[in-house]
């Protein structure tokens, strides 16, 4: 039956594709959380008023974070070309995304990180000041548990558009589904190719956003 | 216990400099319930913040439990804050912490081996009465019991002294009342020195041993809870008192009493202290020939005794009415006739 509506299919190289997809995203994603965690954090600590008070370092990560955040991704593969060479000696395959994922990635995540932990009641962290809680005490124990539902919100987001991220990434060369889709699919007239592609990817989406979901809900006890 | 000496705060802004605090002097002794009432603005959060070090002086000293906050940094000034707890208005509890948790935090930052800390905790949760609700998360709870969840938390590592900012500032009037008898037990079973800034007299009234009253970053007044109810001196204070004392005292009620009873003697009675707890009316009715009828009155019970007011009628024969008055008078009780009839 399949094979009579999808005649072009490929399933060996679709499950293939899939994987390559995964790989890049998962990886991807772990780097982005933690990257963009510290960045979110740093923002935050050394933000007006806080811990941390730093205008010139707040104003240089600041900076930095609006401008990545601010190039398209397709541009910033590109931009990026001579530094993944550098660093990985290639161009093709999927590790060779995972640079301009991070970095176009852990900005944003920084962003959404630093809007959740402004959001934290600051009665709270002064409690925890008066109890004599060292820095450390207060970013581990107060800041990340207290904001813990927007932290899992936000990665869910970027996990997200790391997903489509992938897919451009493809386009250029790395591996996964949007490879797939644009070299066997468009370039080839195989609709059908696409057409599967695409499926399979907006399934890993619905799963990212459905676990993504569960969890802020099950964490959120306000 | 806490010694506050010349300290001034003064904040600069874009607008301006605000001198929150003004050359405050204090002397706090162990084990005593310390007030501090003012209005909004007063100064008087930007002060009890000087005491754990939220907040350091411009100028003048602080030392609290031999410690000087105002000078200590670093890992000393969080030793010392172990020593000196605070409770807030909005209780500050960590949501995604149970109650059992959120009492265990500071334990946690104290480096109580977690066994002791779990023991430690049923002792605080028995103390505040909040068995049963040990698993309830912060916002199961009502504004009372989150309270005291904010007070188990403040005793965890036994402090010396205890910072109430506007602690029932956000409770009905019940709930007020149940925190305050709980504060008051505290300092008797513990000996705790508590420092407790307001802006509602009654609480004030209910348990604190001395008052300051704050206004513009100044204290005004500072003196026994009943000596200040008595002799207010400044207008402010005198607006403080007014809150608590009664409205019986206006002089359409006296009017109004006076309407009512046109044989006998309207009299105003003005307890202040021990005499408030005296037998006075068993005495008078046992001794002398008058009948005696309450018409109305409050008498009112602060940390140092009682104080308040109290309307009777008496009736009888003139000479027996003025022998009456005479021994209340000899009671140290505040006499004014109201009329003779
Ligand atoms: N961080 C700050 N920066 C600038 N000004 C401040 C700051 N904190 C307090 N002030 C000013 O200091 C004065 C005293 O404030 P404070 O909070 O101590 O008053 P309060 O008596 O506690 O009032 P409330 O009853 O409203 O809590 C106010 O005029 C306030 O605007
Ligand atoms: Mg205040």
């Amino acid at each position: 039956m399949l094979e009579t509506l999808l005649p072009n299919v490929n399933w060996e190289k679709m499950i293939e594709a899939t994987n390559e997809t995964l790989y890049m995203t998962a990886i991807s994603v772990v780097i982005t959380f933690v990257l963009g965690l510290i960045l979110g954090l740093l923002l935050f600590l050394t933000a007006k008023g806080n811990i941390w008070e730093n205008a010139i370092v707040n104003k240089v990560i600041s900076s930095v974070v609006n401008v990545f955040r601010s190039i398209p991704f397709i541009i910033l593969i590109v931009l990026l070309i001579p530094f993944t060479k550098l660093i990985l000696d290639t161009m093709i395959g999927e590790n060779a995304a995972l640079p301009a994922l991070i970095i176009g990635a852990a900005p944003f995540y920084a962003r959404m990180v630093e809007i959740g932990l402004r959001e934290i009641d600051k009665g709270v962290i002064e409690a925890a000041k008066s109890m004599g809680a060292k820095t450390s005490t207060i970013i581990f124990k107060v800041l990340i548990p207290e904001s813990l539902p927007a932290l899992v919100s936000g990665i869910t987001v970027t996990a997200i558009a790391l997903v489509s991220y992938t897919a451009m990434a493809g386009v250029i060369g790395a591996g996964g589904l949007g490879n797939l889709a644009y070299l066997e699919g468009f370039q080839r007239s195989r609709s059908d190719v696409t057409f599967v592609a695409t499926v399979i990817i907006l399934i890993i989406v619905f799963i990212i956003q459905f676990i993504g979901d569960s969890i802020t809900s099950k964490l959120d006890k306000r | 216990m806490i010694s506050i000496k010349d300290v001034k705060k003064i904040y600069s802004s874009r607008q301006g400099k605000v001198t929150a605090v003004d050359n405050v002097n204090l002397e706090i002794t162990e084990g005593e319930i310390f007030g501090v009432i003012g209005y909004s603005g007063a100064g008087k959060s930007t002060l009890i913040r000087m005491l754990n070090g939220l907040e350091i002086p411009t100028e003048g000293s602080v030392i609290v439990a031999n410690n000087e906050v105002s000078k200590i940094k670093g890992g000393s000034l969080r030793k010392a804050r172990q020593e000196i707890s605070m409770i807030f208005q909005h209780f500050n509890l960590l949501w995604s912490r149970t109650v059992r948790e959120n009492i265990a935090f500071p334990l946690e930052i104290a480096g109580v081996p977690k066994g002791q800390r779990m023991k430690r905790v049923d002792e605080l949760i028995r103390l505040v009465g909040l068995e049963g609700r040990e698993d309830a998360y912060p916002s199961q709870l009502s504004g009372g019991q989150k309270q005291r969840v904010g007070i188990a938390r403040a005793l965890a590592n036994n402090p010396k002294v205890l910072l109430c900012d506007e602690a029932t500032s956000a409770l009905d009037p019940q709930t007020t009342d149940s925190i305050l008898e709980l504060l008051v037990d505290i300092n008797k079973r513990l000996g705790l020195t508590i420092v407790l800034i307001t802006h509602e007299m009654h609480v004030i009234r209910k348990i604190c041993h001395r008052v300051a009253v704050m206004e513009g970053g100044k204290v005004v007044e500072l003196g026994p809870v009943l000596d200040v109810f008595k002799h207010p001196k400044e207008e402010i204070t005198k607006r403080f008192v007014q809150q608590v004392t009664e409205p019986e005292e206006t002089k359409e009620t006296i009017e109004h009493l006076l309407e009512l009873y046109p044989h006998g003697t309207v009299v105003q009675l003005g307890f202040v202290g021990e005499a408030a707890e005296q037998p006075l009316i068993t005495n008078l009715i046992r001794h002398y020939h008058v009948t005696v009828n309450i018409l109305q009155g409050k008498i009112s019970q602060t940390q140092n005794g009682s104080y308040g007011t109290l309307f009777i009628h008496l009736d009888g024969e003139k000479e027996e009415l003025s022998k009456a008055i005479a021994y209340i008078e000899s009671q140290q009780v505040g006499v004014e006739v109201i009329s003779n009839a």
